[in-house]
């Protein structure tokens, strides 16, 4: 049995979630498809920590889907960069399902809480199976799987508030579009190379030089995958989407959805490009993606300044920290990948946090949270509030949390690669997210009103993944060797294979 | 100059296509032809991948008598089996949400509905005042 499993771990890892969608899709009892859930992605859970340590002795694991060899069959890979982000995908996954129970039963129609279940495992499936594919049209499917799910779920928000419709439809219509710029991107590729393999293309991109149907596919591959990644300007369907949606789903994808896809555009650039990578990936992350993070982290932050729904706020500062992350891709050396990788982690795990504590809120007060209604409410609810303030400063970058630890290496890689001019923008929006976070802790702390107001009781199915996560947050800003060793091992594998 | 037109008269209708279907997805304001046009755009590729899959003259990928026979290449066929499966769940899932969107708001006019969500806040913001 367990060789058995060793052996399928890179498509069970993806299979768990997708079957259990379907048991669950058919169960009446909303507490059991919650159980049934939990059980399928603490499953995944343990896969993912079984891979880890394949990984990490294997170091490249090849999988063949029914044993057909690529660059016929689809190969699935898992190797020290994926990883990172399936790792990131199952944990969030498993925390964001012990907590979204109660909010489920709450925000939906009672009869349609396990059909959510349903698309959620399928949503978290489709991440999955988007990280560890090497096949690039097999990664549209996956892509395809992953955004309608999630589109679905954000528009079951209707029932608190009918704007989620709307917010689903653009999402829909900017995903949708965005996928097929990416088929577009493939099938140019396939007509001049007749492989869908990445790591075969990687090997036959360079013997047609410059080729101008490889620049239209690159191009499209790449705008296709900026919009999935909410990358400035192409992230007007994010705000929306993540303020309306269920609140379990807002955190789920504020923490998975757009890494996945940063990691895509991270596997485009480095993989499939990487051999021919200063005619293509070069010129676009120097010149283009570069300013564009730039962009995004001021236009970002100021967004977010000027919002009065928190769950908004917080997604516009979600767009600008997608700045961030890019911004260390985008300078195409070892340590600005590293330090890109790093934040992917760590803000996986300020988000998550940053939504659960909000959401939290908003579920025992019964009230839309925005700048007013949070007045005093921290006095009220003291651990959520607690955990809150740890993932907010964690946010700013206060020095013991892991928001300090990335922000210092991708300070150190921007200092490297393009002088001092670019630490000093860093620092300068890092600065300008102060106002909006401490706008927060100052109206959920500072309050005469709440004085007299008695606490409420705080649910323990609730507050426990939230302190997990705060505890992370902790955790990994005093000992980071973890994920900075990993990152640096990803980066490293990354660079070693272009040319 | 008559052999760039009508010798690649299949891209030509790609790219009209893709054209039409985009520009109705940016400039419509109603939300069904919206979805009208993502489906054109989304045909325009499938057009795309049989056009290099295609050979003139070529038949069907199966073992013949014939060793020499010429034959199209079926994989860019399987995968537009795929794309099509995945475009058909795309507009099945924008009309749903194109009717709840009309049960909501009463219409499915872009314009319409932002006016709709305006007059909502503002009516939310004045009783706030109260």
């Amino acid at each position: 049995m367990m060789p058995f499993i060793i052996k399928n771990l890179p498509i069970l890892i993806v299979i768990t979630p997708l079957m259990f969608s379907l048991i669950v899709a058919v169960l009446n009892n909303n507490r059991l498809a919650w159980t049934f859930s939990t059980f399928a992605s603490f499953l995944t859970m343990i896969f993912t920590i079984l891979l880890c340590f394949e990984v990490s002795y294997k170091s490249n694991i090849s999988y063949y889907l029914g044993n057909w060899p690529p660059p016929l069959g689809i190969e699935y890979v898992i190797d020290r960069i994926s990883i990172i982000p399936i790792m990131i995908v199952s944990v969030i996954g498993l925390i964001a399902t012990l907590f979204a129970h109660n909010f489920f039963t709450l925000e939906i129609d009672e009869k349609l809480v396990s059909k959510t279940y349903s698309l959620w495992l399928l949503t978290i499936a489709g991440l999955i199976g988007l990280i560890t594919t090497a096949d690039a049209f097999n990664l549209f499917v996956f892509l395809e799987i992953s955004s309608l799910s999630a589109v679905a779920l954000v528009a079951l928000g209707s029932k608190v508030d009918r704007k989620a419709l709307v917010a689903g439809y653009n999402y829909l219509i900017l995903g949708a579009v965005g996928a097929t710029f990416y088929v577009i991107g493939v099938g140019l590729l396939y007509g001049v190379t007749g492989t869908l393999n990445m790591g075969d293309l990687a090997q036959k991109i360079p013997a047609l030089g410059l080729n101008k149907s490889v620049i239209v596919a690159f191009t499209f591959m790449m705008l296709g995958i900026m919009v999935k990644a909410a990358v400035f300007p192409l992230h007007i369907w994010l705000p929306n989407a993540y303020a309306y949606a269920p609140s379990p789903v807002s955190v789920l994808l504020a923490a998975t959805s757009t890494k996945v896809s940063i990691y895509i555009i991270v596997r485009i650039s480095y993989t499939i490009f990487g051999s021919s990578y200063e005619i293509y990936s070069f010129e676009s992350l120097r010149y283009i993606l570069l300013y564009l993070a730039i962009l995004a982290m001021f236009a970002g932050t100021i967004m977010a300044i000027f919002e009065k729904d928190v769950k908004k706020l917080l997604a516009h500062s979600s767009v600008a920290q997608i700045g961030y992350i890019v911004l260390g891709i985008s300078l195409a050396t070892s340590t600005g990948i590293a330090s890109s990788f790093i934040h992917l982690i760590n803000h996986a795990l300020i988000k998550a946090g940053l939504f659960m504590s909000i959401v939290a809120m908003g579920y025992y007060t019964l009230k839309r949270i925005d700048v007013k209604t949070i007045a005093g409410l921290g006095r009220q609810l003291p651990i959520t509030f607690f955990s809150f303030v740890i993932c907010a400063l964690s946010l700013a970058g206060l020095p013991l949390t892991v928001g300090f630890i990335s922000k210092l290496y991708l300070i150190k890689a921007a200092y490297i690669s393009e002088g001092i001019w670019l630490p000093f923008l860093i620092l300068v929006s890092s600065a300008l997210s102060l106002i909006y976070i401490w706008k927060l802790i100052e109206g959920l702390w500072y309050n005469e009103k709440s004085l007299k107001i008695e606490k409420i009781k705080e649910l323990p199915e609730i507050y426990l993944p939230l302190l997990v996560i705060a505890f992370l947050n902790i955790y990994f800003g005093v000992d980071a060797s973890l994920i900075i060793d990993n990152s640096f091992i990803a980066s490293d594998a990354l660079m070693s294979g272009i040319k | 100059m008559i052999d760039q037109i009508f010798g690649v008269w299949n891209y030509w209708i790609v790219f009209i296509l893709m054209m039409i279907g985009l520009y109705i997805v940016i400039s419509k304001k109603s939300l069904l032809k919206k979805i009208v046009g993502l489906a054109i755009f989304q045909t325009s590729v499938f057009l795309l991948y049989i056009t290099f899959g295609k050979i003139a003259g070529g038949t069907a990928p199966i073992l013949t008598d014939n060793l020499n026979e010429i034959y199209s290449n079926p994989l860019p066929h399987v995968l537009i089996l795929t794309a099509i499966v995945v475009g058909v769940a795309t507009t099945a899932l924008g009309l749903a949400l194109t009717v709840r969107i009309n049960k909501a708001y009463g219409t499915i006019n872009e314009d319409e509905i932002s006016a709709s969500d305006l007059v909502e806040y503002h009516e939310k913001y004045l009783e706030d005042k109260k």
